[in-house]
C-alpha cells in the first residue's frame, strides 16, 4: 500500500469517528477500525452504514461500489455479518464495511441511491441470505428463480435440497 | 403458441414490466436460448419500432451453487470449480484464488512460480480477448476474421493443454505453487505461437479496423459514459474504453506486474469500437509482457517447501511415516488456513475479479464469495442497450463479453 493510501485510511478513521458523535450514533454503534491485508475494515452499526458510505463516496473518493455479501454465523446473535467493499480510483485503496444484523430483522439500508451497481448486488445478497435492503424496491430473485423457497447460502439450508422448477423425468418431484 | 397444461412450467423470471404505457410499442423477450445472448441471459425489451426504449436484463440461468459447493470442499479440492467461472481465462481465476489463500496463510510463492503465474495470466488474457473479439466479429458476419482468431486460439489451447492436461478447464493452480513445471520445449513453442499470433492479428486489423460496415455498426453504438461506468461498478476493458486508465496491474500491483513494462490502453468515448480497440491493444501489451516474463523466468522449484499446503514428494510418502501422515492430512482434511477474512482482487480479462474468503481456521473455507466482473457488468447493461436499435444489441452485448460461468456462478 502506498503512503497516500495509509494517509487516506487515517483520515477516514477520524472522519467516521467524528460523524458517529455528531449524529449521536455512538451509543448504538460498535464502531471499530483495523487494517487487514491492506484493506481498511470498519465495523459499524447497521444504522450508521448509509451515512458512512455517503461520506466515503463524497469526501474520500470511494467511487466504485465493488461488492456486497453476507456471512452467516448461526448460533451467534446477531446472526449475520453484512459486508461491503468499496474502491477508490483516486487513492487506489479499498475499504470494507461490516455490520451485524439479527435473523429476526435482517435489514440494512439500500445503497441504490448512491451507486448504480447496488441494485444487482443487493438482489443477489437478498437471494442468497435473505438480507433485506430497505429502499431497494426491486429485490426480485436474480440468480435463483421465482418461487424458490429459502436462502441457499444460509448455513441451515442443506446442500442436497433440490427444488426443480421442471419436474424430473421419472416423476420424482425432488427431495 | 398455447401449450397444453401438462407441458406448461412456471416462468422462472418476473419481468420488471409486462405492459407498455403507450399503445404503439411492443414488449419482446430475447433469450436466454439465443446465440446473441450467449445462451444464458434474458432481456425483456420494450420496442418502439426498431428502437429499444427500456430493457430489463435477467441472469441466473447458469447458476449452479458455486459458493455453496465450495463450503463443502477443502481449500484445495474446490480448485476445479474455479476453472468453470470464467472459462475463457481459467488460469486467472486459479491464481487469484491461490493468491488469496496464500496471503491468509502468510506464504510467499517461489520466484519461478511467481513469474510463471504472471506469464500464464497474460496468456489467459490473450485467449480471453481473442475469444471475445472473434465471437463479436462473427456475430457481425466477419467470418474470416473469426476463423483467423479462433485458429490461433486453438494453437494456444493445445499449447496450454500440453502444460496443464486440459484444453479449457486446466485446474493448474495450487496453494503454494502450481500443479507441475513446464514440459520440454514449451517456451520455444510459445515463441512460435506468438509470432503466428502477430501475423494473424495484423490481418484482422487490416480486415476490420477501417471497414465501413464495421465502423457503422460499432462507432457511437452502446455508449457507456464515464460516470455510468463508475456508478455501475464497471472495471477492466469496459471501464478503460471510456478513457479512464485504471488497471489493477498498475494501481495495486500483484504477482510480478510491478517489474514489467507495459501500457494501459484507453478508449475515447466508451462505445463498441473503443471496446474492440482497447482489447486489441491490450493483447499487444500481453504479448509484450509474456516475452518479458520468458526472459526473466528463473530456474528453481515451483512449489514452496511448506508442509502446511504442499504435498510431500511421492518417494517420501512411500518411505516415511511423517510424510505419509502429512499427505493423508492434506488430502483428507485440507490445508488449515488461519481464521480470518480477506479480499483479494486480480485484474482478470473482464475486470476486477475479487475473492472474498472467510476462514474459521479449518481445512474447508467457511465462505467463498466471488466478485464476478460479468455479473456486475450485467447490472448496468441496460444503460448501453436503451436508446439503440434492436440489432445493436448483438455487437453491444458481444463487446461486454458476458461469461455465463462467472456471471451466474
Amino acid at each position: 500500500m502506498t503512503n497516500s493510501g495509509a494517509e487516506v485510511f487515517d483520515r477516514v478513521r477520524t472522519r467516521l469517528a467524528a460523524k458517529e458523535e455528531e449524529e449521536s450514533l455512538a451509543g448504538t454503534a460498535r464502531s471499530s477500525t483495523t487494517v487487514s491485508h491492506g484493506i481498511l475494515v470498519v465495523d459499524l452499526a447497521p444504522a450508521a452504514v448509509e451515512p458512512a458510505v455517503r461520506a466515503l463516496r463524497d469526501e474520500f473518493g470511494f467511487d466504485v461500489f465493488l461488492d456486497v455479501t453476507a456471512v452467516d454465523w448461526p448460533g451467534r446473535e446477531p446472526r449475520f455479518d453484512v459486508v461491503w467493499h468499496f474502491y477508490s480510483t483516486q487513492h487506489k485503496v479499498r475499504v470494507r464495511l461490516k455490520a451485524r444484523v439479527p435473523a429476526s430483522n435482517p435489514a440494512v439500508a439500500s445503497l441504490t441511491g448512491l451507486y448504480g451497481s447496488a441494485a444487482f448486488m443487493e438482489r443477489e445478497c437478498h437471494d442468497m441470505y435473505g438480507i433485506v435492503f430497505t429502499g431497494n424496491a426491486d429485490l426480485r430473485p436474480i440468480l435463483l428463480y421465482e418461487g424458490f423457497v429459502g436462502h441457499p447460502l444460509r448455513k441451515d439450508y442443506p446442500k442436497e435440497r433440490e427444488q426443480p422448477l421442471v419436474p424430473l423425468r421419472d416423476g420424482n418431484p425432488g427431495r | 403458441m398455447i401449450q397444453p397444461d401438462e407441458f406448461r412450467i412456471p416462468n422462472p423470471v418476473r419481468p420488471a414490466f409486462t405492459r407498455s404505457d403507450r399503445d404503439d410499442t411492443v414488449i419482446v423477450s430475447i433469450g436466454p436460448s439465443h446465440p446473441a445472448t450467449h445462451g444464458t441471459i434474458q432481456i425483456f425489451a420494450e420496442l418502439d419500432g426498431e428502437r429499444i426504449i427500456r430493457a430489463d436484463v435477467h441472469c441466473g440461468y447458469l447458476h449452479r451453487g458455486f459458493e455453496k459447493e465450495c463450503e463443502d470442499h477443502t481449500w484445495h479440492n474446490l480448485i476445479p470449480y474455479l476453472d468453470r467461472l470464467n472459462y475463457c481465462s481459467p488460469l486467472i481465476n486459479d491464481f487469484a484464488y491461490c493468491d488469496a489463500v496464500e496471503r491468509m496463510m502468510g506464504i510467499e510463492v517461489t520466484r519461478r512460480c511467481l513469474v510463471l503465474r504472471t506469464l500464464l495470466s497474460e496468456y489467459s488474457r490473450l485467449c480471453d480477448h481473442i475469444t471475445c473479439i472473434a465471437a463479436s466479429l462473427m456475430e457481425l458476419g466477419a467470418m474470416t476474421a473469426f476463423l483467423y482468431l479462433v485458429m490461433i486460439r486453438d494453437y494456444m489451447y493445445e499449447h496450454i493443454a500440453a502444460l496443464t492436461g486440459a484444453r479449457v478447464t486446466h485446474s493448474y493452480g495450487r496453494i503454494g505453487g502450481l500443479a507441475r513445471d513446464l514440459p520440454p520445449r514449451w517456451l520455444e513453442r510459445l515463441g512460435e505461437i506468438l509470432v503466428q499470433y502477430e501475423d494473424f492479428i495484423g490481418r484482422v486489423h487490416g480486415l476490420v479496423d477501417r471497414n465501413r460496415i464495421f465502423i457503422d455498426r460499432m462507432r457511437d453504438v452502446g455508449v457507456l459514459t464515464k460516470a455510468d461506468a463508475l456508478s455501475y461498478g464497471y472495471t477492466g476493458p469496459m471501464l478503460r474504453s471510456t478513457g479512464l486508465a485504471l488497471d489493477l496491474r498498475k494501481d495495486t500491483p500483484y504477482l510480478a506486474y510491478a517489474e514489467l513494462d507495459f501500457e494501459v490502453p484507453v478508449g475515447i468515448k466508451g462505445d463498441n469500437y473503443d471496446r474492440y480497440y482497447v482489447r486489441m491493444r491490450e493483447m499487444d501489451e500481453s504479448v509484450h509482457m509474456i516475452r518479458q516474463c520468458v526472459d526473466m523466468l528463473p530456474d528453481g522449484p515451483i512449489n514452496v517447501d511448506d508442509r502446511r499446503c504442499t504435498l510431500p514428494e511421492k518417494k517420501h510418502v512411500y518411505g516415511e511415516i511423517e510424510s505419509l501422515i502429512n499427505h493423508f492430512k492434506l488430502v483428507m482434511e485440507g490445508p488449515r488456513v488461519p481464521a480470518g477474512e480477506i479480499y483479494v482482487a486480480h485484474e482478470a480479462a473482464n475486470g476486477e475479479l475479487g475473492f472474498y474468503l472467510v476462514s474459521a481456521g479449518e481445512g474447508r473455507p467457511y465462505k467463498v464469495h466471488l466478485r464476478a466482473p460479468s455479473f456486475v457488468h450485467m447490472g448496468g447493461a441496460h444503460t448501453m442497450i436503451e436508446g439503440d436499435q434492436l440489432a445493436d444489441l448483438v455487437p453491444t452485448f458481444g463487446s461486454i463479453n458476458m461469461i455465463g460461468g462467472e456471471c451466474d456462478r
